[in-house]
């Protein structure tokens, strides 16, 4: 944690309280968003995103594996990530701690509870073999609200990613490299992440921001406007008002960011 | 039909070529940015050939370890680690015996520029991050990190620039691709001070007679002088002249 001197946190909370912010955003702007796939070639699918200046690469990788024994007929998503030292003062070289560990959690929920990815057609044959998808986020700048980045740049590599088609000969697993195919995603789930500064929620808080809020709340929405995943964090409370505003604000921008996304990776 | 043949060409046929059409003392193609992040004290990116690689500086700043401390002067820390997707068959996150070992040599390859005489009990971060690898990956993190190293200000007596050789189906050739260094009989990363040409790095790896050692200590040391050149193109293109 960066020590925030007193008197900043003060003057940034009496400006959201007068509904503005220290980089001129409205309470429910998000900052500059830049998506680029394909960035890594050893990779099946990547994507660099940029959130104002957070920035992070994705990176899946795909194994054949076997299946979970109460799951015998789907594909495995396995979500881990990064902070790397390299991305803020404050992260340090080690195993990940329960920062890192929430952000992983949290990126794999939305993306699994939201059902976009068919993990039933990641299944090669049933209950001995099926894709393993390894989705690594590589944080390497960190400047505030990493959960909203990290989906977008999951959701883009996602798209990004192609697999061998699979064959079955006498037993055995041929993978055909000539036929790659796209992922089964079905649907389009992102995240919008508020923070709780004075009484209002701000959309896509910066570092700053980040260090003073009293609580913490992150909405995963399908394009359909289905919440798929939530996850409250900081030390202090939220109401029912400041949630309910949260959502309204998130079902109006996830449209505005599956647009976004669309443009510089079409879903199919 | 009229094949006309240029120079470059005939260089092509008279020299034998290797698998990826270079000339013996070709490097793959480089590209260095210098001061790509926002929060690191100095940053750079490096792609050469199909690596791509990414450092950051921070510091000098308090060593919070207090048996990292020097009363005279800084120490410099360095973390070499490759990303899971980095390579072919996806690696576990964290460390592993040859990424600490890479750590240890870059830091003892780049010590020798730096100037910590200034900055007593302080560390310098260097993280060198593997995006994506393909073959040469410490040297590039080496010529990288002495980028972020002066996009962070630190002062240094000059750069590091490392290069390595090897050889290949009998022949001593520079900057070893991937496949080269899988297939070839020696591999020799080698870090210099290019403006006295002091070695700060030397490895082997393979066999060598002597006179096979002197051609590649001298093959590295031309591909050094070369790269050298693109370190400070880039340092020029973020700050000027």
């Amino acid at each position: 944690m960066d020590i925030i001197p007193e008197i900043i946190r003060e003057n940034i909370t009496n400006l959201i309280n007068k509904k503005e912010r220290t980089d001129g955003r409205a309470l429910d702007e998000f900052r500059e968003i830049f998506i680029e796939t394909g960035v890594i070639k050893k990779a099946e699918g990547s994507a660099r995103v940029k959130l104002g200046n957070t920035q992070l690469i994705v990176g899946i990788k795909p194994q054949i594996g076997e299946p979970f024994p109460d799951t015998p007929n789907m594909g495995i998503i396995i979500t881990n990530s990064e902070l790397l030292p390299m991305a803020s003062p404050t992260f340090e070289p080690g195993p990940p701690d329960e920062r890192s560990i929430e952000l992983s959690r949290v990126v794999d929920r939305c993306i699994r509870e939201s059902k976009m990815l068919n993990l039933e057609k990641l299944c090669i044959v049933e209950g001995s073999s099926v894709w393993l998808l390894f989705i690594d986020l590589h944080i390497i700048d960190y400047d505030g609200n990493l959960f909203d980045a990290a989906v977008l740049a999951t959701v883009a590599a996602l798209r990004n990613t192609k697999l061998p088609t699979t064959k079955i000969e006498d037993d055995e697993i041929i993978l055909d490299y000539d036929n790659l195919q796209p992922l089964p995603l079905e649907d389009t789930a992102l995240m919008c992440t508020f923070a709780k500064i004075g009484d209002q929620m701000v959309l896509d808080p910066s570092l700053e921001e980040e260090e003073i809020l009293t609580a913490r709340l992150s909405i995963g929405m399908r394009s359909d406007g289905i919440i798929c995943a939530m996850q409250k964090g900081g030390e202090g409370p939220l109401n029912i008002e400041d949630i309910q505003k949260a959502i309204k604000i998130t079902k109006d921008k996830i449209p505005q960011l599956i647009e976004q996304l669309d443009k510089t990776t079409p879903h199919r | 039909m009229i094949i006309i043949i240029t120079p470059d060409e005939l260089k092509r046929i008279s020299k034998p070529t290797r698998e990826d059409g270079r000339a013996p003392d070709e490097i793959r193609p480089i590209k260095i940015e210098a001061g790509i992040l926002e929060r690191a004290d100095g940053s750079s990116y490096l792609e050469l050939g199909g690596n791509k690689i990414l450092v950051a500086v921070y510091g000098p700043r308090e060593a919070q370890i207090k048996r990292l401390q020097r009363p005279d002067r800084a120490v410099i820390r360095c973390r070499y680690n490759m990303a899971p997707f980095s390579v072919e068959e996806r690696k576990r996150p964290g460390p592993d015996r040859r990424s600490v070992e890479i750590s240890k040599i870059t830091a003892e390859a780049l010590r020798p520029a730096l100037i910590l005489e200034k900055f007593p009990r302080s560390v310098i971060d260097v993280f060198i991050e593997v995006l994506e690898a393909e073959g040469g990956t410490r040297c590039a993190g080496i010529t990288a990190a002495s980028v972020a190293l002066a996009d962070a200000g630190i002062p240094m007596k000059d750069m590091v620039v490392a290069c390595a050789t090897g050889k290949v189906n009998g022949k001593i050739v520079l900057d070893l691709s991937e496949e080269e260094d899988k297939s070839g009989e020696a591999d020799m990363p080698v870090a210099i001070l290019p403006r006295n040409r002091e070695i700060t790095l030397l490895q082997s790896d393979g066999n060598l007679t002597e006179e096979e050692f002197k051609e590649a200590l001298n093959l590295a040391i031309k591909g050094c002088l070369k790269i050298n050149k693109i370190q400070k193109e880039a340092l020029k293109k973020k700050y000027g002249e």
